[in-house]
C-alpha cells in the first residue's frame, strides 16, 4: 500500500500498525512531493514507521545519491524506490545496485499512453512541475533492468485514483519486458481488480492506497478472496 | 544479554536494530573487535552486494575476526552468504565459515529474479532455531543463493531448491529476513537469542 497524501505523522503510524496487523505483505512509503520540492524524504518519519513494522518497508522520495540511500536504509528501510531521480540521472541506478545490491533498488515508473506509445512522466507529485520524461515506457523498463534495478513498480497514471481496475493492457506489455518482479499500481477499486491483475497481467504484487486507507477493502477479506480464487497468498 | 550487530555499512541495519528492540533487547551497532568478541550474540546483517561488503569487512579486519568467534553468530541474507566460501556476486572469496558457494539464481518462467517476497521454509531436521516456525512464510529479497551445502538445515523452493537456513557449530544463517518476517521472524530471532 501507498501513503500518498500529506498526513500528520500520527495518522501514518496508525495506518502502518493497522496494515501490519491485518496482514499486509509490504508497506511502501512515498513522499511524492519530495522530488518536485527538491528535497529528500524525512529520515525521522522512516525510523518511526520502521520501528513499528515487522514486514518489508520500502521508501521513496527524492533519493538522489548513494549517500541519501544509505541514510534511508540506516533509518530502517529495507528497499529504496526511485523514480524522478533515476530519470534525471540514470547512472544512479547502476551506482545504487553496485553499492547495495539490486534486491533493494526499486524503480517506480509513472506511465500512461502518449502520442506514440506508453510514455514515462516525472515529478508527478506536483501537477505544475510534472513533465514528460524523454523515455518510452518499454524502453525505460528494459534500461532500468540493464542498469541493475531489482523491482519495478508501474504506476499507470490514467487509472490512478479512479478505482476502475488496474491498467491490464499496459501491465501485460510491461510484464513481457520485465524479468524482475513487477508490482502493479493505480486503479484498484474492488477485490475483483486484484484477482484480475494477478491472473491476467501476472504481476508479482499489487499496490493500492485509497481502497485500504478508506477501509472499502479490508486486507483479511481480500486475502481470503484471492486464496479462494487460487492466487497464492500469505495468510 | 548483549547483542553486537556488525556494522558493515550500507546494510539494512535499522530494521535489525528495531527487531531486537521489539524483543526487548538493545543491540549495539559496532565494528569494534573487543565489543564483538565479548558480546553474547553476534548478528551479521545484510542488504548489499557481496564484493562491496567483503571489502568493507577486510578494511576493518572483521574478515579475520568473524571466523574465530565462539558465541552464537547469525548471518542474515547477504550476511548469510558472506559466511560461505565464495560468492559469484563480484567473484569474491568470503569468510569460509560454512561450506559451499553462492551462485546467481537463474530466472525461470514466471519466476523473476531477484526472488522478492514471502516464501515457506522447510526444515531438513530438528533445529532449535526453527522451533515453532516450521513451514511458515518468511520474507526473502535476494538474487544469489546457495543451492547445496553440508550445513543446510532448511530449504525453500523458487524455481530451484536453495538453502534458506544453514548452521554449523555456533554459526547460524538465514537467507530470508527474520526482522521483516512478521511473527515467525520474531520467534526465530527469539530462538537465536535463546541459543
Amino acid at each position: 500500500m501507498q501513503f500518498k497524501s500529506h498526513r500528520v505523522m500520527g495518522g501514518i503510524l496508525e495506518l502502518a500498525q493497522r496494515y501490519r496487523d491485518e496482514g499486509a505483505d509490504e508497506l511502501v512509503f512515498y513522499d511524492i512531493t519530495a522530488s518536485p520540492e527538491g528535497r529528500s524524504v524525512d529520515r525521522s518519519w522512516i525510523s518511526r514507521v520502521a520501528a513499528e513494522l515487522d514486514i518489508p518497508f520500502c521508501v521513496a522520495g527524492g533519493i538522489r545519491s548513494a549517500r541519501a540511500a544509505e541514510e534511508v536504509l540506516a533509518a530502517g528501510a529495507d528497499k529504496i524506490s526511485i523514480n524522478t531521480p533515476a530519470l534525471e540521472n540514470p547512472q544512479l541506478i547502476n551506482e545504487l545496485a553496485r553499492r547495495f545490491g539490486s534486491q533493494c533498488v526499486v524503480i517506480g515508473i509513472d506511465s500512461k499512453l502518449g502520442e506514440k506509445d506508453y510514455t514515462v512522466y516525472m515529478n508527478t507529485g506536483d501537477p505544475e512541475r510534472m513533465s514528460q520524461a524523454p523515455r518510452l515506457t518499454l524502453d525505460w523498463v528494459r534500461e532500468v533492468q540493464d542498469r541493475g534495478a531489482g523491482e519495478i513498480v508501474l504506476n499507470c497514471m490514467s487509472h490512478d485514483g479512479v478505482r476502475t481496475g488496474y491498467d491490464l493492457e499496459q501491465l501485460k506489455k510491461v510484464r513481457e519486458s520485465s524479468l524482475v518482479p513487477l508490482v502493479a499500481s493505480g486503479g484498484a477499486g474492488s477485490q475483483e481488480h486484484f484477482l484480475q491483475v494477478f491472473t491476467d497481467a501476472r504481476v508479482d504484487g499489487a499496490l493500492a492506497a485509497t481502497v485500504f486507507h478508506s477501509g472499502s477493502i479490508r486486507l483479511p477479506d481480500l486475502k481470503r478472496y484471492l486464496k479462494a480464487n487460487k492466487v497464492q497468498v500469505r495468510q | 544479554m548483549s547483542v553486537a550487530v556488525i556494522d558493515s555499512g550500507g546494510a539494512n541495519i535499522g530494521s535489525v536494530m528495531f527487531a531486537l528492540q521489539r524483543l526487548g533487547v538493545s543491540g549495539e551497532l559496532t565494528r569494534d573487535h573487543g565489543c564483538i568478541r565479548s558480546a553474547s550474540r553476534v548478528i551479521l546483517p545484510g542488504v548489499g552486494a557481496a564484493a562491496d561488503a567483503m571489502t568493507r569487512l577486510r578494511d576493518y579486519g572483521l574478515d579475520e575476526l568473524i571466523p574465530t568467534l565462539t558465541q552464537p553468530v547469525l548471518g542474515i541474507c547477504l550476511g548469510m552468504q558472506l559466511l560461505f566460501e565464495h560468492s559469484d556476486e563480484g567473484d569474491v572469496e568470503c569468510l569460509g565459515v560454512l561450506p559451499g558457494k553462492v551462485e546467481r539464481m537463474s530466472a525461470a518462467e514466471n519466476l523473476p529474479v531477484p526472488h522478492m517476497g514471502w516464501n515457506t521454509v522447510a526444515p531438513l531436521g530438528e533445529l532449535p532455531l526453527l522451533a515453532g516456525v516450521e513451514n511458515q512464510y518468511f520474507y526473502f529479497v535476494h538474487g544469489y543463493a546457495v543451492t547445496g551445502s553440508a550445513s543446510a538445515m532448511a530449504t525453500s523452493e523458487y524455481g530451484t531448491r536453495f538453502v534458506s537456513v544453514a548452521a554449523r557449530d555456533n554459526f547460524f544463517a538465514t537467507q530470508f529476513h527474520p526482522e521483516r518476517s512478521g511473527a515467525p521472524g520474531a520467534r526465530l530471532l527469539a530462538n537465536f537469542l535463546g541459543e
